[in-house]
């Protein structure tokens, strides 16, 4: 176990490649696709005995799977706390699937581009991710595994309804494609909100934290169909894809008016921030999430050397509670992780100039 | 501003979501807001927070008078309009008549299309292709399409004579069986 898990925290999750079309605005797209097996009733009412029986049908059809020959199935039993949340910064299960209690599964390809989390609000939350702007490439993959996985699983599924869920918000294609964006010079120029209202019509749900919050989440907004029924999976990739679009072009026209306009503001914010990161001896993760996303933007707009995306990304990832404990190997309390946070911050961010 | 949830703490959150092209503004405090898990990194569960703020709309009054439960799970429709979460496969069977408002308002149509699964059986498959060739008719007449169209037409009138053909067969053979 403790193996498997400092092998991932010395890769880098698909979501944080850092290429991939369009990779310096969207960190990264996402197909979900909700499940839940014929026979049971949904997660939450299942007995202990009726979890066991799910979770060892679903094991069996991976280990029957093609597709997962290179993965990882844990139980929930062998995960400590920290594991959880291990996992849950990494993006491979949710907040949700990382709190409750029972018994539950997760399966991990190897390249952590594949994750199954078996029993959360229904029986198979599978998701694909790819880096970049790429959820066509996301859903391919997604429908072949579905599709291989249906050799060995039966679906609960209703003629008029298709796929049934828990939730009413998910039945139907059971589908949730999404894409995370770094919306900086937006949220610079106070234009967010306005681009968030222009969707309402487009069947797409902005998630992010809009207002005084902004700059805690890193300016990462993560955009997503709302609606899961009466439109076939093609049409719900390809509606989202042509919004996303539309969000780079205005988030680069934003970054191209900053550049040319206020230059020298810009460059200040950035560099500020760069000194901040690199003399700060206690930081926590929220205000690291801010400052390194005016990092990025510094980075991609070339004002910043000494740092590639890569970097960032990896950084980006360690800086979360549990992957700094799994780094320095002992577990910390919130004062010690502010301190070793900006140690470790002080240390990647070594070899970048700020003269 | 006061959280939405609790009604108690400042709202230190504001979240905007677009449900059925209405814009929702909610604002939630740290507390609530962890307990909703409502960041990115989950999916943030709109009708259970509605439901919170009793705004679940008519299905519920309605199934207040009466009392409905599920025959799958024992769940009644009562306890799915607090937590916004069906008990099992058959509540979408038991609460049809509240559940089909409440669909027509949060999806786009109260009609799957798109993939079934392999094992769906021939009839509900052939069901599924006309509904779609309809749908690639009515386009295609609001196109102008009318060559295409024509073909639409052919193709939904082969699949017709199919399940005809299939259902007379299947009425035939119990007649068969008993002479
Ligand atoms: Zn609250
Ligand atoms: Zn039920």
């Amino acid at each position: 176990m403790a193996d498997i898990i400092n092998q991932f925290l010395r890769s880098s999750c698909e979501w944080l490649r850092g290429k991939g079309p369009e990779s310096d605005i969207v960190l990264s797209s996402r197909i979900r696709l909700a499940r839940n097996l014929a026979g049971y009733v949904f997660s939450e009412r299942m007995k202990v005995a009726d979890q066991a029986r799910a979770i060892a049908e679903v094991k069996r059809a991976i280990e029957e799977s093609v597709l997962f020959k290179k993965s990882y199935f844990f139980n929930y039993r062998d995960f400590q706390e920290v594991d959880r949340q291990f996992f849950l910064e990494r993006h491979l299960i949710s907040k949700e699937h990382a709190s409750e209690r029972g018994e539950k599964a997760l399966v991990v390809s190897e390249n952590e581009v594949v994750s199954i989390m078996v029993l959360e609000e229904d029986h198979l939350r599978s998701q694909v991710f790819q880096s970049g702007l790429n959820l066509v490439e996301a859903w391919r993959l997604m429908n072949k595994i579905d599709t291989e996985l249906e050799d060995n699983l039966s679906y609960a599924f209703h003629p008029r309804l298709g796929y049934l869920t828990a939730c009413p918000t998910n039945v139907g294609t059971g589908l949730r494609a999404s894409c995370m964006l770094h919306l900086a010079a937006l949220v610079m120029t106070k234009q967010v909100n306005k681009i968030v209202q222009a969707l309402m019509k487009l069947n797409v749900t902005a998630r992010g934290f809009l207002g005084e919050g902004t700059e805690a989440s890193g300016n990462l907004f993560q955009f997503s169909n709302q609606q899961t029924l009466g439109q076939r999976e093609e049409e719900i990739v390809d509606g989202l894809e042509r919004v996303v679009r539309q969000v780079i072009d205005h988030e680069k026209e934003a970054r191209n008016y900053l550049l040319e306009k206020k230059q020298m503001q810009l460059e200040d914010q950035v560099m500020r921030a760069v000194g901040t990161l690199k003399s700060a001896r206690l930081m926590n993760t929220q205000e690291s999430l801010g400052l390194l996303s005016l990092l990025r933007l510094g980075i991609d707009l070339g004002f910043v050397k000494g740092l590639d995306q890569t970097g960032l990304n990896a950084l980006f990832l360690h800086i979360h509670p549990a992957h700094l404990q799994k780094l320095m190997s002992s577990s910390l309390n919130s004062g010690e992780r502010d301190q070793k946070r900006a140690e470790l911050l002080r240390d990647r961010l070594k070899d970048i100039n700020v003269s | 501003m006061v959280c939405n949830v609790c009604g108690k703490n400042e709202a230190t959150i504001h979240l905007t979501e677009i449900l059925n092209n209405q814009m929702i503004e909610i604002h939630l405090c740290e507390n609530c807001s962890v307990q909703k898990g409502s960041d990115f990194k989950s999916h943030f569960n709109v009708n259970q927070l509605l439901a919170n703020l009793g705004e679940f709309g008519g299905g519920m009054k309605a199934a207040q008078a009466v009392r409905l439960i599920c025959k799958g799970c024992s769940m009644t429709y009562e306890e799915f309009a607090k937590s916004g979460r069906l008990g099992c496969p058959d509540c979408y069977v038991s609460f049809e008549k509240q559940l089909l408002p409440l669909l027509k308002r949060i999806q786009r149509q109260p009609q799957h299309t798109g993939k079934i699964p392999k094992k769906t059986s021939d009839k509900i498959k052939k069901a599924f292709t006309i509904r779609e060739l309809h749908e690639k008719l009515q386009k295609n007449i609001q196109a102008e399409a009318y060559e295409e169209a024509a073909q639409i037409r052919d193709q939904i009138r082969q699949v017709e004579e199919k399940i005809k053909k299939e259902k007379e067969s299947s009425k035939e053979l119990p007649k068969k069986s008993k002479s």
